[in-house]
């Protein structure tokens, strides 16, 4: 077959389209997302974007008990959103392969932490595989559907952000010839968790292991590289060629299964060399175990502890603890340089409510003039949406975790919060995990007000269907759920829906919901520019203008101030009518519809 | 053609990780082993966007280390300035002559840095600095989206790939309704001559 160019993301796909997959279920997160992405343009295999991480590990696991392959796919913090239904896997085994893929995140590129999702496969006693290149992602996603069958066990597959988006040679090999009628055999006591059934899988899990490990001591995927005998590196993932490059004349003991750990082979490996380097991102995962082997190896004592590495931070490391000499030092880069952090995008429909909430919060601030103590207590959550923490907007207090927003602003208001608390989430992150916690504010009677941010689509992660939006993966309908309806079966009696693109209603909107004495929820609605790309006559600034910059604080990035100071919109990314909230903003009416369409 | 090692850097929205997709299926279809990567902050959404390609027999890390960057592609001045370490001694430097300034320069609480200290930069790395009128060109062209191809254009000078290859990669990579201009817009990149 031929030589491919591919993502991890897509050599995951690849894998599992070649390995006979049938059922892959996700809910996107960078840097996972496009691994559900490319296996919807298969059409053998059913993709669907599940409303979270447990219900598409749950999705998996049901098509595997059926006896076809399967896999779920998240990143890293989504495994902690699925972490029953992946413990749940682990105790019951499978009957059709089942592939788990977590993505990490180290460096946090676009996360809320840095978590190790090795840590997982330990606490499940499943065998966890970690890919370091987009050959390996192919190659590894195959071996993973085998040894899950093989073993009775879901395989963690664990690719990390740059394997995940770096782009590599990929040499696919003939698919597999899987022909599965999927079928249900009844065996309750390895698929009927209670307790006299689980206690007698538990110990097979420990059994598994062991045969794992074996297996592990003479699989390809843990393989020795013979070099020098002065140094050895044990190493797994995208942090093999890091060392590789720095270190080209090290041997090298590659683990691509990076739990349980064949402890034969290492100790083989360890007494041909004179010291021990362990080179892995984020936990010292692979280290502790050496420990506990009795090795000394030197690891995070030398190598960092957190964020992502890179060849020139293993050999910066390496230098700093006097086991290399340093390398030519490249020039630091200019860390005065005025910084470039993502925004909302022109026309984006949550740049009023923000800018709503800004005001309203005393939390924008005209060039020159003095801040004022912010009002209002804003509880934020995951998702584009999120962006509306930058300045000139700044209009969010907290953001932990998918969902939580609402959850918090509850515990605020029962903890005696004297200003009523708002939340602010969006329709994908209401589907995912918010939807339980209004059910919990609906039920304990939580005296806040909720904005439902809905622009009909995941936008943070490349717009992805979900169960407000009702589109496939492959860009099919499906059936959706309207909000409002679902707020209101909920049993929210104050529920409000306003236009995201008119201030006025906007704002009276969110003054109700602050001032009504019960929970309130306002759904304001407006469609992402950048999935719907509509545009219209693009805005104008007129001669009325005195540079006063009120419409900067809009955050459009559209809006601009020339050498001169002077106000101009970017005519070649505004949107025009579909938004003109600058339009509504400005004191002076100085903004107004330019006479063509760019 | 010897391999590279190439950075490309801009802003998002400009087109950067296509023109790193493009000059990296040439590359693969020369026959190297091809790594590539981007980096996109919190997705892109007017942020910085960076992208590292290598192609040459062998390449372990997608990521280059600083200090072994052959070309840097910059399709924005601010982001040239940022990555200039990048370069090695003698590396070269093709910066589009456009100033974005980031919201934090707008509202007036951080400086953009004016052409001297862009020139500051690259004078102690290398003397191969090529500024471009890429964005005024696609505009003339009648889109400013244009100026990855425009920058393709102009680069393929110094890659030792056969501009008929890369046009057709080019091709390749776009939907009918957008091969016409960008082909046009990559002879104009040929064409292109860099300001004093
Ligand atoms: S357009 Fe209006 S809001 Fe913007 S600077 Fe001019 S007068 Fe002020
Ligand atoms: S109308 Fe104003 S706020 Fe909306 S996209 Fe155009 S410039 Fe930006």
């Amino acid at each position: 077959m031929e030589r491919q160019l591919l993502s991890g993301n897509e050599a995951i796909a690849l894998g599992a389209a070649h390995a006979g997959v049938r059922v892959a279920a996700a809910y996107p997160g960078t840097p996972s997302t496009e691994i559900l992405e490319a296996a919807a343009r298969f059409p053998e295999i059913y993709t669907e974007w599940s409303s979270n991480e447990a219900v598409a590990v749950e999705v998996a696991l049901g098509a595997s008990y059926t006896g076809v392959r399967a896999m779920a796919s998240m990143k890293h913090v989504g495994l902690n959103v699925a972490a029953d239904a992946f413990m749940a896997a682990a105790t019951t085994g499978v009957r059709g392969g089942l592939v788990i893929i977590s993505a990490d995140d180290p460096g946090i590129h676009s996360s809320q932490n840095e978590q190790d999702s090795r840590n997982y496969a330990r606490l499940g006693r499943v065998p966890c595989l970690e890919p370091a290149d987009s050959q390996e992602a192919y190659t590894f996603t195959r071996l993973a559907f085998e040894l899950s069958e093989e073993f009775d066990t879901p395989v963690l597959l664990r690719p990390t952000t740059r394997v995940c988006h770096s782009k590599s040679v990929v040499q696919p090999v003939e698919p597999a010839a899987i022909t599965l009628t999927p079928q249900f055999v009844h065996e309750p006591a390895k698929l009927v968790m209670l307790p006299g059934a689980a206690r007698g899988r538990w110990p097979k899990l420990t059994e598994r292991l062991e045969k794992l490990a074996a297996w592990g001591e003479t699989a390809e995927c843990n393989h020795i590289i013979n070099g020098s005998a002065e140094l050895g590196i044990i190493t797994s993932g995208i942090s093999f060629h890091y060392a590789r490059e720095v270190f080209p004349e090290a041997s090298f003991l590659k683990l691509g299964l990076s739990y349980p750990l064949p402890e034969r082979k290492i100790k083989e490996f360890t007494a041909g060399v004179s010291r021990i380097m362990v080179i892995e991102e984020n936990d010292g995962f692979l280290e502790l175990q050496l420990k506990a082997m009795g090795l000394s190896v030197i690891g995070k004592a030398a190598f960092p502890r957190t964020g992502e590495y890179s060849p020139d931070i293993i050999r910066a490391a390496a230098a700093g603890a006097g086991l290399t000499r340093p390398g030519n030092p490249a020039a630091a880069g200019d860390t005065e340089l005025a910084k470039r952090p993502p925004l909302l995008c022109p026309g984006c429909p949550h740049a009023g409510i923000y800018f709503t909430l800004s005001s309203l919060g005393h939390r924008s601030v005209l060039p020159g003039r003095q801040a004022r103590p912010p009002r209002l207590t804003i509880c934020g959550d995951i998702g584009c949406y999120t962006l509306g923490a930058y300045a000139p907007l700044s209009a969010m207090d907290t953001c932990g975790c998918m969902g939580a927003g609402i959850s918090q602003a509850a515990g605020m208001a029962r903890a005696g919060l004297p200003e009523k608390p708002l939340a602010v989430i969006g329709d994908s992150t209401f589907m995912h995990s918010g939807i339980n916690s209004l059910l919990n504010a609906v039920y304990n009677q939580a005296n806040i007000c909720v904005l439902i941010l809905d622009n009909a689509t995941t936008a943070m992660t490349g717009h992805q269907g979900h169960p407000g939006s009702g589109v496939s993966p492959a860009g099919e309908r499906r059936n959706n759920v309207v909000i409002e309806n679902l707020v209101r079966g909920a049993g929210v009696a104050d529920v409000t829906v306003v236009d995201a693109f008119d201030l006025k209603a906007v704002r009276n909107a969110v003054k109700q919901g602050l001032a009504a004495g019960q929970l309130a929820v306002v759904i304001v609605r407006g469609d992402c520019p950048t999935l719907t790309r509509k545009r219209g006559k693009p805005r104008l600034v007129n001669e009325k203008c005195d540079d006063c910059g009120a419409c900067l604080l809009v955050g459009c990035s559209a809006i601009q101030r020339d050498e001169d100071g002077h106000i101009f919109i970017d005519r070649s990314v505004c949107v025009g009518e579909y938004c003109t909230i600058c339009q509504q903003v400005c004191p002076r009416g100085a903004i107004v519809e330019a006479e063509t369409a760019s | 053609m010897n391999g590279m090692n190439i950075l490309i850097v801009g802003v998002g929205g400009q087109g950067v990780v296509l023109a790193s997709n493009i000059l990296a299926e040439a590359a693969l279809s020369a026959g190297f082993e091809v790594k590539k990567t981007d980096t996109l902050g919190m997705a892109q959404r007017g942020g910085s966007v960076v992208s590292h390609l290598r192609y040459a027999e062998q390449v372990a890390s997608p990521l280059i280390p600083a200090g072994e960057v052959d070309l840097l592609l910059a399709f924005e001045k601010l982001e040239a300035v940022r990555w200039a370490h990048f370069l090695k001694p003698e590396g070269i430097a093709i910066i589009n002559n456009l100033m974005l300034p980031p919201l934090s320069v707008t509202l007036g609480t951080a400086a953009y840095p004016g052409d001297a200290a862009v020139q500051a930069a690259f004078q102690r790395i290398t003397p191969s600095v090529h500024l471009v009128p890429g964005t005024a060109t696609a505009e003339a062209l009648g889109n400013a989206k244009m100026v990855n191809t425009i920058l393709l254009g102009y680069a393929v000078r110094f890659l030792g790939i056969e501009p008929a290859k890369l046009q057709s990669i080019i091709e390749a990579a776009l939907p009918a309704r957008f091969r016409q201009t960008n082909v046009a817009a990559f002879e104009a990149g040929r064409k292109l001559e860099a300001i004093d």
